[in-house]
Order: C-alpha cells, then sequence, then structure tokens
C-alpha cells in the first residue's frame, strides 16, 4: 500500500496572534509551529495504521514550504512516516500548493493520497478537493472513518444529523476528520529513526499565485459576561433585544 | 486542575485531572536547543500530559507508585536515554537526559526520582564499570523498563557520610557473602537488581549487583512518607546473601565509583526540579490572574507581582545555569563540583517557589486541586536526597578554598 500524506505547518493553539506590516502579514515571531492537527492526528496516524494492517507499503509525507517546516517534517517521520518530500517553495496560494503536489504525486501511482479535512490557521479546505481534480481522482472530504479491503475503501462521513458511508475503488484523495484514529506521541526510538530517513527536497514547480491576502483582523474581543436577574426578565428581553440587538 | 472523569486500576477508583500546564522560557533558551531537542521535549511533555499528569494526584494521595506507567516511560526514553543503542538506551546526549528529568519532574519529583535512579544510579554503573556480560543481561532490560533497579548506597547509620558504610562481603572462594542493610533507597522494593556498595575484606568499596530472589535478601517498604509519595522507597537487608562472582562490578573501586553515578544523578536533578518549579509558577500565574479579591484579580496586587517576578527570575538564571552544565556535560568537561552548585541552587530555588505558589494559591494551595502541595512536598526530599543541600555548599567550599570543612574532629 502506498501512501502519500499531505503536511501543513499551523501556529499552536496557544498562540497569541498578531499581525504586521499594516495588517498585511502574520507576524510569526515567537510562534511555535506545529504539525496541522488534522493532518498529524488522523490523516498521518490512519496512514500509518493501514501501512502496518498491510504489513507492508510505504507512507510518505509531503509539505509545500520552506526549510523552516523541516523540524515540522521531522516530527512526522518520528511518528513513523517512512520518508518525507518539501517541495521548496512559499505555501502563500492554495492553488499552487495543490497543484505543486499533484505535479509530484501524478506519476507515483499512490494508492491514497491522504490530507486533514483542513488546516486550523486558514481553514481554506481546499487542497484536497484540487489534488483529487488535478488528478482525476475522487475527492472524499470530512471523513472520520476509513477501511481499506483490497481495491475498494469504505469512508464514513459525518454529515448533518447522521452518517454517509461512502465506497470508492481504486486510488482516491481524502480529507481526514475527528474520529479518523488516535493521535500517536513519537517515542523516542522514533526519533532516534528520523534522523536518518530520507527528507527529500524537490524544486518547486509553482505558476503565478491565483489568490493573495490583502489585510488581516481579529475577530472583536469577547464582552464581558452579564448577569441578570432570574427574577427579572424582562431586563433580559430588553438586553437581547435594544443591547444584544439578536431579538 | 479539575477532575475530569473517574477510572479504575483493579478494584480502586482513581480520579482523572486535566493539565493546563504552558511552557515558560522568559529567555528564549530553547534558541539554544537543536530541533531534536524541542522535538525530545514536546514528546515527553505530550506524554505525560496524557498518562501522567491525569492520574499522578491520585497516586501521590494513595501513596502508591503507578507501575503501569513503566513502559510508557521506557518508550519515552527516560531509562537510560544516554547508552548506547547498543545496550538498549538511545544514546543521546547529556542536556536530552537533563530535558528529559525536566518534564518528568514538572509533572512529580517522585517520577522523575523512578527515573533518575533507573538511568544514573543503575544503568549508568553498569555501563561505566559493569563487565561485557553484565551490561549485556541487564542494560537491555533496564532499558525497557522489564527490569528495575535500584541504588544502595545509604546506610542507618551512615547518609552524608557513606564512605563510613558497615555493609560488607568476604570472598567464599567461588562466590561472596553480603552483609549488611541499606536504608531510603528508592525503587528498592519493586526492584529486579540493586547496585549495593559495600567494603571488602580490606575495606575498599565495590559494587555489586544484587538479584531479586536471592537468598537472605529482601526490600521491606518505607510506609508513611510524607514526601515523594507517588515513589517507593525502602531498605535492603542482606542476611549472609550468597552474591556469584560475576555480579562484582569489575570497572572501578573506592567510594569514586558510586560517587560519580550520583554527579550524573544530581546533574539530572538540575535539570528535573527546574520542571517542578515551572509547574508551580504557571499555576500560581494562572490562579492570580483568574482569581478577584477586592474587585480586582490578585495578579494586580504589587505584592504578587513580586512573587510571580521573582519566581520567574530565578527560574530563567536556573535555566541558564542548567543549560551551561548541560554543554559541559557533554563535553566531557563538567566537574562534581559545578554539578554540585546546580544540584543546590535549583532545589532550593524550587522549593522557595514552591512556597511562595502556595502563598498565592491561598486556601486553595494546600488542597490535591493543584500541584503546588505535592510539589514542595516532594522538594524536600529533593534537597535532603543525593547529598544535602548542605553538604554540596561544603562541596562549594571545599572547592574554592581547598579546605575541607566536612569533620571538625582533626580525622
Ligand atoms: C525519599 C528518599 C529517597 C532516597 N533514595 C536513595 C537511594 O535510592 N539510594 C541511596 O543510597 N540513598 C537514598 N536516599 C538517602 C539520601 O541520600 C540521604 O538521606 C542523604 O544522603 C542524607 O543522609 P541522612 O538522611 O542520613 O542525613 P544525615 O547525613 O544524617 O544528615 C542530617 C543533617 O546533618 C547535616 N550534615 C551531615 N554532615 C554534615 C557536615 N559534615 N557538615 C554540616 N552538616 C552536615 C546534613 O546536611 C543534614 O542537614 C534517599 C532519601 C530519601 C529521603
Amino acid at each position: 500500500m502506498k501512501i502519500l500524506v499531505c503536511i501543513s505547518k499551523a501556529p499552536d493553539t496557544t498562540t497569541k496572534i498578531t499581525f504586521k506590516d499594516n495588517d498585511t502579514h502574520f507576524n510569526k515571531d515567537g510562534v511555535q509551529f506545529i504539525i496541522n492537527p488534522y493532518d498529524e492526528w488522523y490523516a498521518l496516524v490512519r496512514g500509518l495504521e493501514l501501512k502496518e494492517a498491510a504489513g507492508s507499503g510505504s507512507v510518505t509525507v509531503i509539505n509545500v514550504g520552506t526549510a523552516e517546516n523541516d523540524p515540522v517534517i521531522r516530527k512526522a517521520l518520528a511518528i513513523g512516516a517512512d520518508d518525507a518530500v518539501r517541495i521548496d517553495s512559499e505555501d502563500k496560494d492554495p492553488f499552487n500548493v495543490a497543484k505543486q503536489i499533484a505535479d509530484y504525486a501524478k506519476d507515483k501511482g499512490y494508492d491514497m493520497i491522504l490530507t486533514g479535512k483542513e488546516t486550523i490557521d486558514y481553514n481554506g479546505s481546499q487542497i484536497g478537493g484540487m489534488i483529487a481534480e488535478f488528478l482525476n481522482l475522487p475527492y472524499i472530504s470530512q471523513a472520520s472513518k476509513l477501511d481499506v479491503n483490497g481495491n475498494i475503501a469504505t469512508v464514513i462521513r459525518d454529515i448533518q444529523g447522521g452518517k454517509e458511508v461512502l465506497e470508492v475503488e481504486g486510488a482516491f484523495v481524502l480529507g481526514a476528520a475527528k474520529g479518523m484514529a488516535e493521535a500517536r506521541i513519537p517515542n523516542m526510538r522514533g526519533i532516534m529513526a528520523a534522523r536518518t530517513k530520507p527528507l527529500n527536497v524537490v524544486p518547486s514547480t509553482a505558476g503565478e499565485d491565483l489568490t493573495e491576502i490583502k489585510s488581516y483582523s481579529l475577530p472583536p474581543a469577547k464582552a464581558a459576561c452579564k448577569y441578570v436577574s432570574a427574577d427579572n426578565p424582562g431586563e433580559l428581553l430588553d438586553l437581547l433585544k435594544n443591547e444584544a440587538k439578536v431579538l | 486542575m479539575k477532575v475530569d472523569e473517574i477510572f479504575t486500576f483493579g478494584d480502586k477508583f482513581y480520579k482523572m485531572k486535566t493539565d493546563l500546564y504552558q511552557h515558560h522560557d522568559y529567555y528564549g533558551v530553547d534558541e539554544l536547543l537543536t530541533e531534536e531537542h524541542k522535538l525530545i521535549r514536546d514528546s515527553v511533555r505530550a506524554w505525560v500530559k496524557k498518562d501522567l499528569s491525569p492520574i499522578i494526584e491520585d497516586y501521590a494521595q494513595k501513596s502508591e507508585f503507578p507501575k503501569q506507567i513503566i513502559p510508557g516511560l521506557a518508550e519515552i526514553g527516560a531509562f537510560g536515554p544516554y547508552i548506547p543503542e547498543e545496550y538498549g538506551g538511545q544514546g543521546l546526549d547529556q542536556i536530552s537526559y537533563g530535558i528529559i528529568m525536566q518534564e518528568l519532574e514538572r509533572c512529580d519529583s517522585g517520577v522523575r526520582s523512578c527515573a533518575s535512579v533507573q538511568s544514573s544510579l543503575v544503568m549508568y554503573p553498569i555501563w561505566k564499570y559493569g563487565s561485557e556480560q553484565q551490561k549485556k543481561k541487564f542494560l537491555p532490560k533496564l532499558a525497557s523498563g522489564e527490569f528495575i533497579g535500584c541504588f544502595g548506597l545509604t546506610e542507618p547509620d551512615h547518609g552524608s557520610n557513606p564512605g563510613g558504610m558497615l555493609t560488607n562481603f568476604k570472598d567464599m572462594g567461588d562466590h561472596y557473602l553480603l552483609n549488611g542493610a541499606k536504608l531510603w533507597i528508592t525503587n528498592s522494593p519493586i526492584a529486579d537488581v540493586a547496585v549495593v556498595w559495600a567494603k571488602n575484606e580490606e575495606g575498599r568499596v565495590h559494587g555489586l549487583l544484587v538479584e531479586k530472589g536471592m537468598e537472605g535478601f529482601t526490600a521491606p517498604e518505607i510506609h508513611d512518607k510524607w514526601s515523594l509519595r507517588a515513589s517507593i522507597t525502602g531498605e535492603l537487608v542482606f542476611d549472609n546473601v550468597k552474591v556469584p562472582k560475576e555480579n562484582l562490578l569489575p570497572g572501578r573501586s573506592g567510594l569514586g565509583a558510586p560517587l560519580s553515578c550520583l554527579d550524573s544523578a544530581r546533574y539530572g536533578i538540575a535539570w528535573g526540579v527546574i520542571g517542578a518549579a515551572l509547574d508551580c509558577y504557571d499555576s500560581a500565574l494562572r490562579y492570580s490572574k483568574e482569581r478577584i479579591q477586592f474587585d480586582v484579580p490578585i495578579a494586580s496586587f504589587q505584592l504578587t507581582q513580586k512573587k510571580l517576578a521573582e519566581m520567574i527570575t530565578e527560574i530563567t538564571k536556573a535555566q541558564l545555569l542548567t543549560w551551561r552544565l548541560g554543554v559541559l556535560r557533554n563535553e566531557g568537561k563538567a566537574t562534581s563540583a559545578q554539578i554540585s552548585m546546580a544540584k543546590r541552587n535549583n532545589v532550593d530555588m524550587a522549593l522557595k517557589i514552591a512556597r511562595e505558589a502556595r502563598q498565592i494559591h491561598g486556601g486553595m494551595g494546600i488542597t490535591g486541586e493543584y500541584p503546588i502541595m505535592r510539589h514542595m512536598m516532594n522538594l524536600e526530599s529533593v534537597i535532603t536526597y543525593e547529598g544535602t543541600h548542605d553538604v554540596h555548599l561544603l562541596i562549594t567550599g571545599l572547592d574554592i578554598t581547598g579546605l575541607s570543612a566536612f569533620r571538625n574532629d582533626g580525622k
């Protein structure tokens, strides 16, 4: 079983987000980066589980980015990926990221390409779908369960109010959501092994970016909590109507 | 911490808690570490948060060692990380060892003690002074946690002065006959192998590997500790124990042999206790921002800020001191006296921070809701074992003056 897992890096969830250059750039100073949790906890770990269950095969992780991404790629190797590929390019525009991954993957014969359902920084949810389009493969988004039997994969998607069970034959692209696997913590053997696993840097095949971020802003600060006495429903109604303007 | 769920292990109930800890690195000491160091640190921290912090308070309250964590400790490299891979270790550097000890002690000094003893006091002497056969027999099993080890130096009447030890062995031709007793031995009741320091007929100190089940060897537990309650401590009693000759550590004799192991363990403690200090500071900082008195967070009072500001200052100094010691140790240049200075300074720093953090938590600080009191009580052992606070001062004193102040009877 030959599996490609797309990993991106994202700011740690405890990061204090700030911007610079007149709110046109995210300020990376002092920010701790992690592997996007959907990529790491679900896509990568499920890929490893499937390979282990099959008893053979390989899991390759791929990242579009500069050398500053190498630490998160090493972590993916420590968790258990066999090798890694980094496409040496800025990862600004989703179209270009997906295009370059597709360019790399097109003649490699992967049985499946796994991504996280979204990245927790920009939450674009675009890469998987676009890779599938470039490679003319089926795409399944928001998958919470993935089993493989021979050439057939059975996938469960969590949909509004229920579950959807899908079957797909042959190669496919999938966006992994919560529930697909349980996060793995790298053990010391894995960290040692990651030292010598290949991390191949390949040149960028990026074209012109199709989108560009013009400016950032933070969500409005949360207002303080207001307490209304239970004996005073009128005041609550008044506040909801005239202050919060939700009624 | 808050109780999230209850789980059962055997027939007992345990409370699970969530660990809110966030790391503090005021001077960007992280930039002095390699990417691999940080990966190790983050992995150990993630393991601690997942498997250790949820249960530690309950085990400490029950005065029980959580045995089920042994395989996990082995996986995250807590047992002999610097031992070469051919003997089951990871061949990591000294800074990695320090980092692992710090992450464990961030949760509990008792669990760190178990790992310190296994690594520095059991695996280290076997690796440094053991025969090839002893290394092959014991090290891989100690690294995987299949074996637990302990280290017997202290005796009932010889603590700070181990050179006065009475435990002794006689050469009986085809074996040695061991007699005596050791006290305050971490891990002893659950140990499969004990590294025991004893005098031969000429009064020279040697290390012997005493294995569980040898006739005349017992390891009763010490009960009712108010400190390191999640670590198991006991005695070692030798009543005419026949020890095979191949169980003597051939590589080194004299008091310098056990003292070199203490160097390694003390080095780990110097790193470790910063973890306990960080946990106390982290909890105090969070609590003081949330706790409202006189209509404002108590963190807004100058007296609280003085405590918090001094805590992070002392932690930062200790982080830098310890990092430098790690570099020296990696280069094989750290002296025993330098290690003594770091152990003494850092344990004292951590204990003071625990006491101040407890004040900040007010009444809540005395409960098991918060880790503070547990850290504080733990550190009362840490400031005594591996050389007391005062003994380390005398070591620095001797080093800088050339004059020993250990005895005043002229001997
Ligand atoms: C929980 C725990 C676990 C331990 N684990 C181990 C273990 O695994 N293996 C092991 O071998 N030991 C272990 N120890 C023993 C520990 O190392 C000793 O307790 C320590 O060395 C002090 O010895 P003591 O308790 O006999 O105190 P003493 O040596 O009797 O000291 C009492 C006091 O006298 C002071 N003092 C002593 N000599 C001098 C001097 N010359 N000048 C000034 N002051 C002096 C000391 O500083 C101290 O304040 C452990 C201890 C504890 C509490």
